[in-house]
């Protein structure tokens, strides 16, 4: 559905996106994480036929981004960052122009069906620039959703929103992305890690990672990590749980608390126990810490800064 | 087409919301109508005194002097308005060519000056009713094509620079200047130097009118080249938002 090559898009000098490839297929949630700057909207905005890349080819749905732009925007729904609406017009009428662009036949009922999609239908009559930014978003996303697009492509869908509209929009697109192909980046890496099938790690205009959120976790952990709570201080504990055997680091952290590190599979959770207690501590609490997709990112973005600069 | 429809059908229906369009609209009417109303005290005051019986020109004349300003005021916003609140990422990523989004701006504010337009009428008819044996209407026929064209060739004019600009009052004051140029000071020129003043006299758009259309005659040339200059605005206007994408 979607396809990538050698994507490079240059503003001036500077280089926003540097060469990235990958593809998206139907029925797909493709994520795009990264921080901000990172070349996603930029990506985006090729894709969507809004700006011709400086180097490299993009396909979307089969057609060319730049030689069939026409055939491209007919076929992709595109909800940009800043929720660009006209705010002289009710939402009504907004979505109505878009569907008469669109050349929506029963242009009405597929506004009024829209509108229910993302429970905006009792404000179809309100002006646009009376909503709130989570308003805003909701009609944004329902100019993107009229005309049923093959892709979707979304730019910070939920940013903005409360968490109650969060969940609702999450809803929404996971709905959509059982049939159709849906672009989305996000800073918010849970979200990611709830939504997305695959994710694509941008840093600094490249590549950085690609794959399943679980396979990023376990390919980039190399060893788990549990954290156990004591009563009074821990210090003397140190030594023994570092002789447990899996135990492979220890480390204090604020008072009476320790966390351990073991390698993947060998859980050793109950032989720290066990040994915690036998040294005369009370034993409050012992969780396993689950390394995040923030943890993730933050080491492949800082690898990625170390090795620029060196 | 149908793409231009849509978009031209949104811009004149804003027309009706917006304070500055009905201040456009009541200038120009307060103008035309004020020497109107001056036109017809002289007539039934002193009706052998003038040479001539009124016709349509004492409407259509200040219409063109009011269009130089109206036309700027009312065709800013289309394209830098689209810039500066972002919604030109929402046009340029719809399924409408540039020059189709370029010409349905310029195809709605030419239908909001032809609304005016039509409301002028009431003038020409009043004057008709008053006296004998009614207007010229060879003279009103030609004076309102030549209305119809000069407003063509200014909107189009407007339009294009508002594309270049993402400030409404940029574009405001670089339209009325071009069109100043093109119509008050472009006849300078042609009477100072004795060659190559061709040019400028052929770029004259005050000749064009008050030198012809306003005065009963239709030349070809005249509509060539104000079609010429309306169809030169929108290219350059759909340029200029080609030239976005690639920044």
């Amino acid at each position: 559905m979607i396809r990538v090559s050698g994507l490079t898009k240059d503003y001036g000098i500077r280089r926003a996106v540097d060469n990235i490839t990958f593809e998206a297929e139907q029925g797909e949630i493709l994520g795009f994480l990264g921080p901000n700057g990172a070349g996603k909207t930029t990506t985006m905005r090729i894709l969507s036929g809004y700006m011709p890349p400086t180097e490299g080819e993009a396909t979307v749905a089969g057609f060319d981004v730049v030689s069939e732009s026409i055939d491209v925007r007919r076929r992709v729904g595109y909800l940009p960052e800043t929720v660009p609406l006209y705010t002289d017009m009710t939402v009504f009428d907004y979505l109505k122009f878009m569907a008469d662009l669109r050349h929506l036949p029963n242009g009405e009922d597929r506004v009024d069906d829209t509108l229910e999609m993302v429970g905006m239908e009792n404000r179809a009559d309100g002006y646009i620039g009376n909503l709130s930014k989570g308003m805003r978003q909701r009609v944004g996303l329902a100019q993107a959703l009229l005309h049923k697009p093959e892709v979707l492509i979304l730019d910070e869908p939920t940013i903005g929103l409360d968490p109650g509209q969060v969940v609702e929009v999450r809803n929404v697109i996971r709905e959509i992305g059982k049939e159709r192909t849906v672009l989305l980046s996000t800073h918010v890496l849970s979200e990611a890690q709830q939504l997305c099938d695959r994710v694509l790690i941008i840093n600094k205009g490249k590549i950085a990672a690609e794959d399943t959120p679980a396979n990023l976790q376990a390919s980039l952990i190399g060893s788990e990590r549990g954290m156990l709570r004591v009563r009074g201080e821990a210090d003397d504990l140190i030594d023994k749980i570092r002789k447990v055997k899996g135990v492979s680091n220890v480390q204090p952290k604020e008072d009476g608390v320790l966390e351990f590190q073991f390698a993947p599979g060998q859980d050793v959770r109950a032989e720290v126990a066990r040994t915690t207690v036998k040294a005369g501590y009370d034993l409050l609490e012992m969780r396993p810490i689950g390394m995040s997709l923030e943890d993730i990112f933050l080491q492949l973005t800082r690898e990625e800064n170390a090795e620029m600069e060196s | 087409m149908r793409n231009i429809w849509t978009i031209a059908k949104r811009e004149y229906k804003i027309y009706f919301s917006s304070p500055l369009a009905y201040i456009v609209m009541l200038i120009i009417f307060a103008v035309i109508g004020g020497i109107f109303a001056l036109n017809i005290i002289n007539l039934t005051s002193n009706p052998f005194g003038m040479n001539q019986a009124p016709d349509a020109t004492i409407v259509t004349g200040p219409m063109a002097f009011m269009l130089v300003f109206s036309a700027p005021a009312l065709t800013m916003r289309l394209l830098a308005d689209e810039q500066r609140m972002g919604t030109l990422e929402l046009m340029l990523t719809a399924p409408v060519r540039d020059w189709e989004l370029v010409v349905g701006k310029w195809f709605g504010s030419f239908l909001f000056v032809l609304t005016i337009i039509g409301f002028s009428l009431v003038f020409p008819l009043i004057l008709n009713g008053m006296i004998d044996p009614g207007l010229d209407q060879q003279l009103m026929l030609s004076s309102y094509l030549g209305i119809i064209l000069i407003s063509a060739a200014f909107l189009s004019i407007g339009v294009s620079i508002s594309a270049m600009f993402s400030n409404q009052f940029a574009a405001f004051f670089l339209s009325m200047g071009v069109l100043v140029i093109l119509w008050f000071l472009i006849g300078i020129p042609a009477q100072i130097f004795f060659t190559g003043g061709e040019i400028f006299d052929y770029l004259n758009m005050n000749a064009r009118f008050y030198g012809s259309l306003n005065r009963g005659v239709i030349n070809l040339s005249d509509i060539v080249y104000f079609l010429s200059i309306t169809a030169l605005g929108l290219f350059i206007g759909t340029v200029s938002i080609e030239t976005r994408r690639w920044r």
